[in-house]
């Protein structure tokens, strides 16, 4: 089971401080994936907590938009911990490629990588195998088909309750 | 209560497919006072339960059975389980539809005199012509509400359109307007006007879009003619030692086999289902599949000529409000050898939600280049090229041979490779929309490759003689004389309009043939 949780991640920025956390976007801690600056958590129950985090960058890293905040990229990657739960094979696919990915970026590991194009180049290595895949596939519609990113992106969704946009801008460009 | 005829009742129509064809020609024939039983494979959703949402739509109306795909289409590398994009749920895939309908051009059913022998393209001419058309595109525009015909007001352009037609303008283009829509521009035939949501694709909530499931379904269900039986996926089509075909044998709602009896079997379930059945329903007879004597079944699959330009603009457009094709721009769409391919194609504004641009922008791609694109969505407009593509023998549906879906039929492969024709058309066509959108003051555009298939085609095609396809000039097949094709397969080239005009009125056509043969007791 996957929860996140919104609200205080429970740790003080003092006990933060004593685990080396701070500066770093993503604690972990126990089983889960912090973002103190944001108060919200990501507990997990397969996969390691460290594993999540390098999920969560590697999502952005996939599918980069400096305008959506790591929360909506927990989200999208949450089901991964879900099914390795449920299939050991997963699991270890999983595990495997995240593993291999942190002895191809060296010595501070994947997460240890300071510039996006670092560790894109990277990913860019191993594009081709099943574990990039089932988690660029995946995140293609787990990140931006969540209701709660769309108006970021000036998505307005739903809107027969609304009585669609003929009253609401159908036709309302003005620059042309 | 709607009418429930007897699996043993041997004096019906059974017509596979309630879409544009099935739906179409079960009205028609039960408004004659015929009998007839549609078997649907899908469920039947009312209006009211659609939902604005691209993927949970999806998943309540598309067809998601597994189909395999080869070719040298991207579609086989990006979806290579999904060929295409249409529908199994009653009303079949005029739930998805936008509307476009536009009659063709009198060329397009004359390609092989006009175009002549193209090497890899196996061009036939229709054994009918624009002529014997026209009555019947009179009926069908009347009955779907089309815009722009009967006087009834063409829509009102939306935020897409004018961007589009702005860049039109500016590129010189003449024909460019919010086309010929089977939408409701005023309140008509008991049902909304258009009330510009932009989920044209996700089945229309207001009704106001013409669809079967509203429309002709429950219009030939009060005659009290008609029954369409939901959740009746169609197996094999049996005949008799004559080689007449006398019943349809389904799976119903629990998986059961039933097999309902039929003077008349119609074939309208799409153009990868219906060659699909028929090849399907082999026998000691008929070796090869029914009605398959010319070896056509399956062949010459068509899926037009397509492919879309999104560009992005320094200011806002929201080109998702209204509806989804919202304007089309009709000037290439004429025969100009001169640009270096024949036949022609049609630009028709396009939008798609976050989802599923995300999912069709560039399929596969990822990094800042694609994430950049979607960043703007709200200042991008966006269109879709369709075109004529070249029928090939090679482009051909096939039963798989050993995967097979859950009542034991050999699920359908899509084998489809561009013809060079195709690809000179698309360029071209990228590089004028580009140009059209550039004029405008675009900031970037994006060349997008194909869909899934949301035009089918040709696996069944018309011909005047029986060596050279699978039905006659009236859908009825060469080889069997109560067996007839009622949807899309039927057609002998695609030309560059959207299809479903045209088969609805092959269907209208159709049933007044039907009607007047079982009159005569020639079938
Ligand atoms: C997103 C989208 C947009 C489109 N926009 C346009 C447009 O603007 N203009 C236009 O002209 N066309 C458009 N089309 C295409 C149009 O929907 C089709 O051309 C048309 O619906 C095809 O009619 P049909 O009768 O051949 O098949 P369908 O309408 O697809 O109906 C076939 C039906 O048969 C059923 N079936 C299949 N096999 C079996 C079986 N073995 N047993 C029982 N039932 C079976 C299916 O479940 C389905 O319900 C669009 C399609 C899509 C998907
Ligand atoms: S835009 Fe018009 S036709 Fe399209 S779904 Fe909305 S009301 Fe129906």
């Amino acid at each position: 089971m996957v929860t996140i949780y919104d609200g205080k991640p429970g740790l003080s920025r003092r006990e933060l401080l004593k685990r080396g956390g701070i500066g770093a976007l993503l604690v972990i801690s126990g089983s889960a994936v912090i973002s103190p600056e944001h108060a919200w958590g990501l507990e997990t129950s397969a996969l390691k907590p460290e594993t999540m985090a390098t999920l969560i960058q590697m999502a952005r890293d996939i599918y980069p938009h400096d305008q959506v905040p790591d929360k909506y990229y927990a989200i999208a990657v949450k089901g991964h911990d879900e099914q390795a739960g449920k299939d050991a094979a997963y699991k270890t696919m999983i595990e495997d490629g995240i593993a291999d990915l942190d002895k191809k970026s060296g010595d501070g590991g994947y997460r240890g990588l300071g510039w996006e194009e670092q560790r894109v180049a990277v990913l860019k290595q191993i594009e081709a195998t099943p574990f990039f895949q089932a988690i660029r596939g995946g995140l293609v519609v787990s990140l931006y088909n969540q209701k709660e990113v769309w108006p970021i992106f000036g998505y307005e969704g739903e809107s027969f309750s609304k009585g669609g946009y003929i009253a609401r801008g159908f036709n309302d460009i003005e620059w042309l | 209560m709607a009418t429930a005829f007897d699996l043993n009742n041997d004096g019906v129509v059974v017509i596979i497919g309630s879409g544009a064809g099935g739906g179409t020609l079960g009205n028609e024939l039960a408004q004659k006072g015929v009998d007839v039983v549609i078997l649907e494979a899908g469920a039947r959703h009312e209006y009211e339960e659609f939902v604005n949402d691209e993927w949970d739509s999806f998943t309540q109306l598309a067809w998601k059975d597994k189909r395999t795909t080869s070719g040298d289409w991207r579609v086989a590398k990006d979806f290579p389980n999904l060929p295409a994009w249409i529908v199994k749920s009653v009303g079949g895939s005029t739930t998805h539809w936008a509307g476009a309908s536009l009659r063709f051009q009198e060329h397009e059913f004359k390609t092989l005199s006009t175009y002549g022998k193209l090497e890899g393209a196996n061009l036939l001419d229709w054994p009918i012509t624009l002529a014997e058309m026209e009555p019947y595109y009179a009926k069908a525009e009347a009955k779907m509400g089309v815009t722009g015909t009967n006087d009834w007001p063409r829509l009102p352009g939306n935020n897409n359109f004018k961007v589009l037609k702005a860049g039109a303008d500016k590129l010189g283009y003449k024909e460019c307007h919010t086309g010929n829509m089977a939408i409701n521009s005023v309140e008509r035939d008991d049902r909304l006007s258009c009330q510009q949501t932009g989920f044209c694709f996700q089945g229309c909530k207001w009704g106001a879009k013409w669809s079967t499931l509203y429309t002709e379904i429950p219009k030939g269900e009060a005659t009290g003619h008609l029954e369409v039986r939901p959740n009746a996926m169609a197996i094999k089509i049996n005949h008799d030692a004559s080689g007449k075909v006398t019943g349809v044998v389904y799976a119903d709602k629990d998986g059961k086999l039933q097999e309902q009896k039929a003077r008349i079997v119609a074939v309208a379930g799409n153009s990868i289902e219906s060659p699909r059945l028929l090849l399907n329903s082999s026998s000691g007879k008929f070796p090869d599949g029914l009605a398959n004597s010319s070896g056509q079944v399956g062949k010459n699959y068509m899926r037009h000529t397509t492919g879309s330009v999104y560009a992005i603009f320094d200011k806002p457009v929201h080109m998702y409000r209204g509806t989804t094709m919202a304007g089309i721009i009709r000037d290439e769409a004429r025969h100009d050898p001169s640009r270096g391919f024949v036949g022609g194609y049609e630009f028709e504004t396009l939008s798609l939600g976050l989802p599923f641009m995300a999912a069709f922008l560039d399929p596969g791609a990822w990094g800042r280049s694609f994430t950049t694109a979607l960043d703007h969505y709200d200042h991008m407009a966006g269109l879709w090229i369709v075109g004529e593509d070249m029928p090939r023998a090679e482009n051909r549906i096939t039963l798989h041979a050993d995967m097979m879906d859950e009542h034991g039929m050999p699920i359908a492969d899509v084998h489809f490779d561009d013809h060079p024709n195709d690809t000179a058309m698309r360029n071209h066509a990228y590089k004028q929309a580009s140009a059209l959108y550039a004029a405008v003051g675009a900031t970037r555009t994006f060349p997008t490759p194909p869909y899934p298939s949301t035009h089918n085609l040709g696996t069944n095609r018309m011909s005047e003689k029986a060596a050279d396809g699978v039905v006659n000039k009236h859908g009825q097949t060469h080889d069997i004389k109560n067996l007839f094709v009622s949807d899309g397969s039927q057609f002998t080239t695609g030309a560059a309009e959207n299809p479903t005009l045209t088969i609805v009125s092959l269907a209208i056509r159709q049933a007044d043939y039907i009607a007047a043969q079982m009159s005569a007791k020639t079938i």
